[in-house]
C-alpha cells in the first residue's frame, strides 16, 4: 500500500521543459481546443500573447512528468494497474506560452488510507524561467489518485 | 469568439455553452500521445478488463481537457480561465468501433464583480450519467 512516510515530502526541480508551438498545437488538436490562439502567431498576438498559448490543462503534461519521480518510485508503494485519479486542479497563475522553459517542484501533500483504500495527494508547483535564471510562478497543479486496496473493487 | 461576454449582464443560472464530443479509439491514443499519459487502461482493451474495467476508457484528463473548450470559446480567450477543477466520479467507456458521446452544459455558477471574474460550472453526462463532479472554471473577463 501506499508508504505514508512520504507525505511531505518535497523533490527537488525538475530539469527545463520547453514549452514548443507544434506541442502546443498537438495537444490543442488532441482536446479538440479550436481557439486560434493555440494555432495561429498572428491571433495568439491579436488576444495579447507573445507566442501561441497554451490550453486550460496543458500544466498537465509538465506535472505528471514531475509526479512520475514519485509515482514511479518502487519505494512509494503506488500500484498503477490499482490506481484510479480521482481529482484533478489548476491554477493558473499566467498562461502558458510557447517558449517557456518550465520547471516544477513537487510536493507529495498527503498519503492517507482508510477501510483498505489510499490517497495520494500531489501538488506540482510549475515556474518559467526568467532571463536571469529566476522563477516566474505560472501553474499550480493539484491531483488526487485513489489507489483500490487488493481486496476493494 | 472576438467579442468577450461583459461580466455585468452575467447572471448565475445562465447558460454560456453547450456541446457534445465524440470520443473515439484515435481520439485516446492521440491524447495519449500528445499527453504522454501512457497508461494501458485507455487503449489496451485486455489490461482494462484485467484490472476490473468494463472495458478501454478515455483518460478522465482528456475529458477535462476536452469540455472546457465550451468555457474558452465562450470567454474568447483560452489564457482567462484561471483556474479549473474536478473530480472524475464516472469512467467514460469507449468503445472499439464508434464513439463514447459525452455531454457538456455550461452555466454561470458564481459573478464576482470586485474581482473581475466568473465562475462557470459544468455538468458532464455520459450515456445521463454525470462523469465529472464539481467541474468549475474560473474565468477573468
Amino acid at each position: 500500500m501506499a508508504n505514508a512516510d512520504f507525505a511531505g515530502r518535497e523533490y527537488p526541480e525538475t530539469t527545463p521543459y520547453g514549452v514548443g508551438r507544434e506541442k502546443l498545437r498537438e495537444f490543442a488538436v488532441a482536446v479538440g481546443a479550436t481557439h486560434p490562439a493555440h494555432h495561429d502567431l498572428v491571433a495568439a498576438r491579436g488576444v495579447g500573447y507573445p507566442d501561441l498559448v497554451a490550453p486550460p490543462t496543458f500544466a498537465v503534461v509538465v506535472a505528471q512528468r514531475a509526479e512520475s519521480q514519485y509515482v514511479q518510485d518502487p519505494e512509494a508503494g503506488i500500484d498503477f494497474s490499482r490506481v484510479v485519479h480521482a481529482d484533478e486542479k489548476f491554477v493558473h497563475h499566467r498562461p502558458i506560452v510557447a517558449g517557456d522553459e518550465l520547471v516544477t517542484v513537487l510536493h507529495v501533500d498527503s498519503v492517507t488510507e482508510r477501510a483498505g483504500i489510499a490517497m495520494v495527494t500531489t501538488r506540482c508547483e510549475v515556474a518559467a524561467v526568467t532571463a536571469g535564471d529566476g522563477r516566474e510562478p505560472v501553474a499550480t497543479v493539484t491531483s488526487s489518485l485513489v489507489i483500490r486496496g487488493e481486496d476493494a473493487r | 469568439m472576438s467579442a468577450r461576454p461583459a461580466l455585468a449582464e452575467l447572471a448565475v443560472g445562465d447558460v454560456v455553452g453547450t456541446r457534445t464530443i465524440e470520443l473515439d479509439r484515435a481520439a485516446l491514443v492521440r491524447y495519449a500521445g500528445a499527453s504522454g499519459d501512457l497508461n494501458p487502461i485507455h487503449w489496451d482493451e485486455r489490461f482494462a478488463a484485467a484490472v476490473g474495467l468494463p472495458g478501454v476508457i478515455a483518460h478522465g484528463m482528456l475529458t477535462m481537457g476536452s469540455v472546457v473548450g465550451v468555457v474558452a470559446d465562450w470567454a474568447g480567450d483560452p489564457g482567462a480561465v484561471v483556474s479549473y477543477q474536478t473530480r472524475f466520479t464516472k469512467p467514460v467507456p469507449v468503445p472499439p468501433e464508434g464513439t463514447a458521446a459525452v455531454e457538456v452544459s455550461a452555466a454561470v455558477g458564481a459573478v464576482d464583480a470586485e474581482a473581475g471574474t466568473v465562475r462557470v460550472d459544468l455538468t458532464v453526462t455520459h450515456d445521463g450519467v454525470k462523469v465529472l463532479g464539481r467541474a468549475q472554471a474560473v474565468v477573468r473577463l
